[in-house]
């Protein structure tokens, strides 16, 4: 019999639901792991343990009065990435600069959650600002791969990772900009599903890369991705980026065969440098799906190599203004200077990671007077190309299949030193964001030695998440990697 | 040589909505520091701005309010720089595809018109405003993010004289058309102004030299007063002028170098990605149609033809729009629009006034003005008896011609009945009788007016004249 903390978010709602289990052992359970393994997992930066409570009496206070009908998630812990805004809890994006701050008021997708049932609880730990494939950038400390402690948990979002592989929590929620929920669900061993640009409301996420960050979930199975996707989206009229398009009933979405859905594969993505037995996992998925009745097919996406260029001009640029507001005038860090400049100068000069400064000097520069054509103005031209070849690849096929990474996770310190290295962790998830579209990662087998999680992409249509998650369904349905554990 | 200044001006005017522009804050002035603010208008973690559609409809309106046109694709862009008062260390503006382009502005100018072409007018917000005590700084985020219409002139402005008027003409058309009050003791509006000089003939401009940050149309005027000699007497001795950026001291009365084209901020524009390109449609654009109101000079230009009305009068219906409005209903019935607005400005308004009544209170309908202008023209009744008249139409709502009729006001015509009047006249008052005839004209007067209050104000006051006349000199 599982712990409650193991169960996933869908799971442990029946079992609220049907009074087998209350919302407060659901939540003392994760609070118990949390104390047992995170001191070497290191997801959390921080949790409200009273709040967490609090809510979860609350959540069985509703259960008793009948609101569980309606409400999904009610009593599931959900934890946050430390770029998601919770009322007068820490927000710091694991960074200097932000050290202290207490958030006013809840981001959207917090607020959305509530009103499904769950509770929100803790900060995870993530790169400063989201910028970077591993959480070493962090301010505070790395967070661990649960399936190898040495190892990093990927990222941005690796706490988010770390903290559902390691059952701290049933689910929790991230952002992902070039890759920073896909990724590190891949080395991690999870699932986690990026919604395309648009559908999840952005209020409330500190931003990074405001035309390609988008919040999604970190679950242990694809059912419950479409639980939380159901949850956290729709139109919000504080986020004028966010689309009216209706939410359909993802769980519902699942149901049936795949059988005769067209999935592509772009020979573009048969890269030098893909470990040998990441190739095999994937080609074994593919089987898989065309053992269930897809239609495999080999589709171009021939601007493929320009995405990485392309995304570290705009992403830099977004992100350079983005940060300009963290100056020390109104909140967070402050160093005294003579003057504002000084201030400016010395505030963020101790505020701010080596990899920040490093995006916002680049950003600086790609959007300065002379340069702005050659850089930005041609990058946004390649981000339109890119989108394009999706749109021409979507016409023949339903989704897109790619590894989600070249390897399984690498050790600490293995490429810290090398920002250009790192930078190609994130190959095969980056264009998803240039395009706008939506992918999830689903595990897809294992590293033989070290055991090390691998991941499965599959890329979808705008607003095809329905489509995205029954395939993602079906494939995590018939193999058996669903259910493995890290050896904690 | 003779040399010319080319002067043109980026005038920001506090649009006149709710709300700020990105948020449902107020948009308020004089509030208590920093109490009109939320996290979006301070620049917290994680906010996102939404934009405020009035203040887009009012841009739009203000392109067609200047003769320009509505563009079809707009965006906002992030203009970055760092500075205390700007909460995101950007502001959003329209850079290079603003809501609205072209236009002008014709106003009075010495006597003739003058006219100044507009560039664009361009939607942004405004920041905090920052205040410097002896030992630090602060700032109020109260206006950050106050809806801001940036309206941009052509280079054509020649003369400090012509900004003037310009910028007062502007004005007037902002108040009028409900897109801003302009009230500069609130700081609703200020000015950057662009000038340069060039010898008279010479196509290529001279070394373009902004004045920032000018907070009343008189102050533009001095500074330019000041600054156009100034720049004159650099070239004229052979001196060399080059791009910067100058402040204007209102005390000293003299602008001083801000900062040179070196110092000049590289603003890095690129388009924000948080807001969705502006695209109206046709219903869209038809509902800003509707909106356009008659501008102020042409109305009164239109005034004076249409109505041969002296320019006061005109004027006081272009500043007082329902009166005018209300003028045009009676003008319309009537064969004497000058009387018309006669009777409204000085009758009817201060009528008004006395009994705190709205134009639309008026208890008759304004063509029983024009009837009750045709009764005295025609003669029916006397011009004092139009003033009983009045009185009572505006306290009943009854028809002139019903009260006449009621009251017996009709003039009285009938030589005979005058004849009488003016007998028992000079009969009372034999002294005055004989002071006319000794040459003491006045005495004239008062007779008529005994006469006058004998036919009870209802004899035809040049009758009464001309009978007495006849009779004192039998």
């Amino acid at each position: 019999m599982s712990t409650l903390n193991q169960l996933t978010a869908g799971e442990l709602a029946r079992a609220i639901r049907r009074k087998e289990a209350s919302a407060r052992q659901a939540t003392e359970a994760c609070l118990n792991r949390i104390r047992q393994i995170d001191g070497q997992v290191k997801a959390f930066l921080s949790y409200d343990e009273a709040d967490a409570l609090a809510q979860a009496d609350a959540a069985d206070r509703a259960v008793a009065a009948g609101e569980a009908a309606h409400r999904p998630l009610l009593g599931v812990p959900i934890a946050i990435k430390d770029v998601l805004a919770v009322r007068n809890q820490p927000l710091g994006c694991a960074s200097k600069i932000l050290e202290g701050y207490i958030s006013p008021f809840d981001a959207t997708v917090i607020t959305r959650l509530r009103e499904a049932g769950a509770i929100v609880f803790g900060r995870l730990n993530m790169d400063e600002f989201a910028m970077g494939s591993s959480t070493e950038n962090s301010a505070y400390f790395t967070t661990r791969n649960p399936w190898d402690l040495e190892r990093i948990p990927g990222g941005s979002s690796g706490g988010s990772a770390a903290a559902v592989a390691a059952d701290e929590c049933s689910a929790s929620i991230g952002s992902d900009t070039g890759g920073s929920i896909r990724q590190p669900a891949a080395l991690c061993g999870c699932v986690g599903l990026k919604p395309t640009y648009g559908r999840v409301s952005r209020y409330g996420l500190v931003a990074f890369a405001s035309s390609l960050d988008q919040i999604g979930s970190f679950t242990k199975d694809v059912s419950d991705s479409a639980l939380l996707l159901k949850a956290i989206s729709g139109v919000d009229p504080k986020d004028s980026t966010s689309v009216p398009e209706s939410v359909p009933d993802y769980a519902k979405a699942l149901e049936g065969s795949i059988k005769g859905m067209r999935i592509g594969l772009p020979k573009e993505y048969m890269i030098d440098g893909m470990h040998p037995e990441v190739s095999a996992a994937v080609k074994a998925a593919v089987d898989q799906l065309q053992k269930l009745g897809a239609d495999i097919v080999e589709i171009s996406l021939p601007h493929t190599d320009y995405a990485a260029a392309c995304y570290y001009i705009i992403a830099p640029a977004e992100a350079s203004a983005n940060l300009a507001r963290f100056d020390g005038v109104r909140y967070g860090k402050r160093v005294d200077g003579a003057d504002p400049i000084e201030m400016y100068s010395r505030t963020r000069g101790a505020g701010f990671g080596p990899e920040v400064k490093r995006r916002i000097i680049l950003g600086t520069y790609v959007l300065s007077s002379g340069y702005y054509d050659a850089f930005y103005l041609r990058a946004q031209k390649v981000r339109t190309l890119i989108r394009q070849d999706f749109l021409n690849a979507f016409e023949k096929v339903d989704a897109i299949v790619t590894p989600t990474t070249p390897t399984a996770a690498f050790k600490a310190g293995e490429k810290s030193n090398d920002p250009l290295q790192m930078y190609l962790s994130d190959i095969f998830t980056i264009s998803c964001n240039l395009a706008g579209i939506c992918g999830i990662s689903v595990p897809c087998g294992f590293l033989k030695e070290p055991k090390l999680p691998l991941g499965l992409q599959i890329l979808g249509k705008p607003f095809g998440e329905a489509a995205l998650l029954k395939l993602a369904h079906a494939y995590e349905q018939s193999s058996p990697w669903r259910g493995q554990k890290p050896p904690l | 040589m003779e040399y010319e200044a080319v002067i043109g001006l980026e005038t920001h005017v506090q649009l006149k909505t709710l709300s700020k522009m990105w948020c449902g804050c107020a948009n308020e002035f004089g509030a208590e520091p920093n109490t009109n603010v939320c996290p979006i208008c301070l620049g917290m973690p994680g906010v996102l701005p939404v934009a405020n559609e009035e203040a887009l409809r009012l841009t739009a309106l203000t392109g067609l309010l200047l003769n320009g046109r509505i563009t079809p694709f707009a965006k906002f862009d992030r203009k970055n720089y760092f500075y205390p008062d700007a909460s995101k260390n950007y502001q959003v503006t329209q850079y290079d595809q603003p809501s609205t382009l072209g236009g002008f502005v014709e106003f009075e100018l010495n006597g003739g018109m003058g006219r100044v072409e507009i560039t664009r007018a361009h939607l942004e917000e405004d920041v905090g405003k920052s205040t410097h005590f002896d030992r630090f700084s602060g700032v109020d985020f109260n206006r950050a993010g106050v809806p801001l219409l940036e309206i941009v002139s052509e280079p054509v402005i020649t003369s400090p004289d012509m900004a003037y008027e310009y910028l007062n003409a502007l004005k007037e058309i902002l108040v009028y058309g409900g897109i801003s009050d302009c009230d500069m003791e609130k700081g609703m509006v200020r000015c950057d102004v662009n000038i340069s000089v060039r010898p008279v003939g010479q196509k290529e401009l001279g070394a373009k030299i902004e004045i920032k940050n000018m907070n009343s149309f008189s102050g533009v005027r001095h500074a330019l007063e000041y600054e156009i000699p100034r720049q004159i007497g650099v070239v004229s001795k052979g001196g060399k002028l080059s791009q910067e950026t100058r402040r204007w001291d209102d005390v000293t009365g003299m602008t001083e170098t801000m900062r040179s084209k070196e110092q000049a901020h590289d603003y890095r524009y690129f388009p924000e990605p948080d807001l969705m390109p502006f695209v109206p449609d046709e219903p869209y654009i038809a509902s800003i149609k509707a909106c356009v109101v008659e501008l102020p000079l042409a109305r009164k230009q239109r005034f004076m033809r249409d109505y041969q009305l002296p320019a006061s009068d005109a004027q006081t219906f272009v500043w007082d729009v329902p009166l005018g409005g209300y003028f045009e209903s009676a003008a319309k019935a009537s064969k004497s629009p000058k009387a018309v607005a006669n009777w409204v400005i000085n009758n009817l308004r201060a009528r008004l006034t006395e009994t705190k009544t709205t134009l639309a209170e008026i208890k008759f309908p304004p063509a029983a003005l024009a009837e009750l202008i045709d009764l005295v023209d025609s003669g029916k009744i006397s011009s004092r008896i139009a003033q009983d008249v009045f009185a009572e139409m505006f306290n009943t709502g009854e028809a002139p011609a019903v009260i006449v009729q009621k009251k017996g006001l009709l003039q009285v015509s009938d030589t005979g009945a005058i004849e009488k009047f003016c007998d028992e006249a000079i009969a009372a008052n034999p002294k005055s009788a004989e002071d006319f005839r000794a040459g003491k004209v006045a005495a004239l007067n008062f007779l008529k007016g005994q006469v006058m209050k004998l036919s009870k104000g209802k004899a035809n006051t040049n009758l009464i004249g001309e009978i007495l006349e006849k009779k004192l000199k039998a």
